[in-house]
């Protein structure tokens, strides 16, 4: 039976009603961006108004943005790139020589995602302060890297999975040694699940804030590490806020949605087959 | 040369006894089937001997190295999958030479021999294609092609075949002991089917919930079959078995008085059964004959005309079925009473541990 027009239409509500209650933070900071420091705080607030870039030149003049935006791509596509190349060996192991411990290995992997980042900060803090990677790119692609590594390892695994054994098992008797199979086998076959494991990577990595902002300050800090910069002590300045926002999120939305096709079919992949 | 000898193998899983110790001896060239139901170990027997499998006990050699240790890429064979395990993002050219190309063979010599095996398995014309653009046959041969270029030693086939369509099957299955012959290696062929079993091997290995039943040539297990087993596996339609007593015994043979009355004339030498004995008789329906004098009465049950011949089942009261292959003309129609008469020459019979009691000598005329 088709629902009756009503229901549907009491149904279509709540879902838009839902839809705009969760989009409308982001709504108001993009209008936001568009005022002036007045305007952003005015009661009750302003909807008509006449659009600025002013705050978009306040935000990047003197803040640096290009060097944050630079460090935000040079993190999240290392990190990525360091944990594919730590974790697909990994994950090829886990799923074609499955022993004993499997199972727990990779449930000990995730358990590490169940801490809260915060409870290893000050272990993570001094080791990166004595090794002298405080504030360096490299420090935060290697803690990003690790963030990540669960993860990435999960991921890849579970598309390993659906590919048949068999097929890795003809080249090992064929004398296809591990690497050969990892490069000239595994990687073609997985790689829309590689990709998109990839792409959740980079995302995950440009969105993470909480040791971009504890670890980095002038040189290594992140486009998260940019938009913190901007509840500075002197008081919220919401415009250059929401401008300075506008600008850390709108490469990777941009990124992401360039790349949505390709994301949901990889992390739907092997549900639906 | 691949001679493979196995003693004493075992395999283990966690909770589950898979291979209860096999001893079997494989000589070079030949071609042996490995059959048995679902579930046996065929699977895992061959999986061991090409070393994706570890063996948990006894002792595995290739031309008397011992081979339990062999990382599967060093024992110089090559396995065929049932899935046929094909790179399909590769051509089949591609397909064929990956495993020399990944050795560093120069490339005029893949090509030379991708196109040698492309030709002997006629695959010529669709070496550009990928696997998911060939039929079910040509895959096959790919996955065949594939093994043949690396010049093995020896082929593991794990049921290759039962992808097929029956015509096709038959044809294959020509093809691969031709193959056998003119590569001059040895080939261990894993099947279900005990037909495809009777027509390629020049031995088979009768295999039974982890052990051996039987090894032997086609013919001797049809005559010969070791054990109740092994006499209800091969044949088809399967042997018929009688329940009776050994009610006299001498020089030339023995009689048995079967539990529904009739007596039945063994004719063999060396009958290892003393009379009062409880017996199995075996007699299988192409050596049952429908005649008037039969000793065994019962009804038709049923009656199946397969145009060169016809299979009666006939019901017994209270006694298992019988299946009687007779002559296409012989005109029985469902319900009419029949009898039935075994040849003595050609009845098998079993003791109470279901082990054959005599082993009959068959000369090929
Ligand atoms: N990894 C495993 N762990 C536990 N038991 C297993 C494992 N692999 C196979 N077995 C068991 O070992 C037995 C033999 O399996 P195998 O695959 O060798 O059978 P098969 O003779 O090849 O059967 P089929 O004709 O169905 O292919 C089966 O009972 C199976 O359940
Ligand atoms: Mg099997």
């Amino acid at each position: 039976m088709k629902p009756s027009l009503a229901s549907r239409v009491v149904l279509a509500t709540l879902a838009w009603a839902a839809a705009l209650i969760m989009v409308f933070p982001i709504l108001w900071m993009l209008v936001t961006a568009f005022k002036t420091e007045g305007q952003a705080i005015a009661i009750p607030p302003l909807l008509i108004f006449t659009p600025k870039l002013r705050s978009f030149f306040d935000a990047t003049q003197n803040a640096g943005y290009l060097l944050f935006a630079l460090n935000s791509v040079i993190v999240s596509v290392g990190a990525t790139v360091l944990a594919i190349a730590i974790a697909f060996p990994a994950a090829y192991a886990l799923a074609f020589f499955p022993g004993k411990r499997t199972e727990f290995t990779l449930m000990w992997m995730l358990s590490t995602k169940m801490l809260p980042a915060v409870g290893v900060l000050m272990p993570i803090y001094l080791f990166l302060k004595n090794v002298h990677l405080l504030d360096t790119r490299l420090g935060l692609v290697a803690i990003d890297t690790l963030m990540n590594l669960p993860i990435v390892v999960w991921m890849l695994y579970s598309f390993f999975k659906d590919i048949p054994h068999e097929i890795l098992e003809a080249a090992r008797v064929d004398g296809v040694g591990p690497r050969q199979q990892m490069i000239h086998l595994l990687l073609p076959l997985a790689g829309p699940g590689v990709a998109s494991t990839a792409l959740l990577s980079v995302i995950l990595a440009w969105n993470e804030a909480f040791w971009s902002i504890n670890v980095t300050a002038s040189h290594a800090g992140t486009l998260a590490a940019y938009i913190a910069r901007f509840s500075a002590p002197e008081g919220l300045f919401w415009a250059k806020l929401s401008a300075a926002s506008v600008l850390a999120v709108a490469p990777i939305l941009v990124f992401g949605s360039l790349t949505q096709r390709r994301l949901v079919r990889g992390l739907t992949f092997g549900a639906v087959k | 040369m691949a001679k493979l000898l196995l003693e004493k193998v075992e395999k283990r899983y966690e909770g589950f006894h898979a291979i209860k110790g096999v001893d079997l001896s494989i000589d070079d060239r030949e071609f042996v089937v490995f059959v048995g139901p679902s579930g046996c170990g065929k699977t895992t027997l061959l999986r061991m001997i090409a070393g994706l499998e570890e063996i948990s006990g006894g002792d595995f050699s290739i031309d008397g190295v011992r081979a339990n240790d062999i990382p599967p890429d060093k024992r110089g064979l090559a396995m065929v999958f049932q899935t046929y395990a094909l790179y399909p993002h590769m051509t089949v050219a591609e397909n064929m030479g990956f495993a020399l190309k990944m050795a560093k063979v120069p490339k005029a010599e893949i090509e030379r021999k991708v196109a040698h095996a492309a030709e002997m398995l006629q695959l010529d014309k669709v070496l550009a294609r990928r696997p998911k653009a060939l039929s079910g046959g040509q895959r096959q041969r790919v996955a065949i092609g594939r093994a043949i270029v690396r010049n093995p030693k020896g082929f593991l086939f794990d049921e290759p075949l039962s992808n097929l369509d029956a015509a096709l099957r038959v044809q294959m299955r020509t093809e691969l002991v031709k193959l056998n012959k003119q590569l001059e290696t040895t080939m261990i062929y894993v099947t279900h089917d005990q037909v495809e079993a009777m027509t390629m091997a020049d031995r088979i290995v009768v295999l039974n919930g982890g052990i051996v039943e039987q090894v032997g040539s086609p013919l001797e297990l049809y005559h010969n079959p070791a054990n109740l087993f092994v006499a209800g596996f091969i044949g088809s339609p399967k042997m018929n078995l009688l329940q009776g007593v050994v009610s006299a015994r001498d020089d030339a043979g023995a009689d048995v008085k079967l539990d529904d009355g009739g007596s039945i004339r063994v004719a063999a030498a060396n009958i290892a059964a003393a009379p009062g004995l409880r017996v199995t008789l075996g007699i299988r329906p192409e050596h049952t004959a429908l005649a008037a004098d039969g000793e065994i009465g019962g009804t038709a049950d049923f009656v199946e005309h397969l145009g060169n011949e016809t299979l009666v089942y006939v019901r017994r009261p209270g006694e298992a079925q019988m299946i009687v292959k007779a002559d296409d003309l012989a005109g029985v129609r469902m319900g009419d009473p029949v009898r039935m008469k075994p040849q003595p020459a050609r009845a098998v019979l079993f003791g109470p541990d279901g082990k054959a009691l005599l082993r009959r000598e068959f000369h090929l005329r």
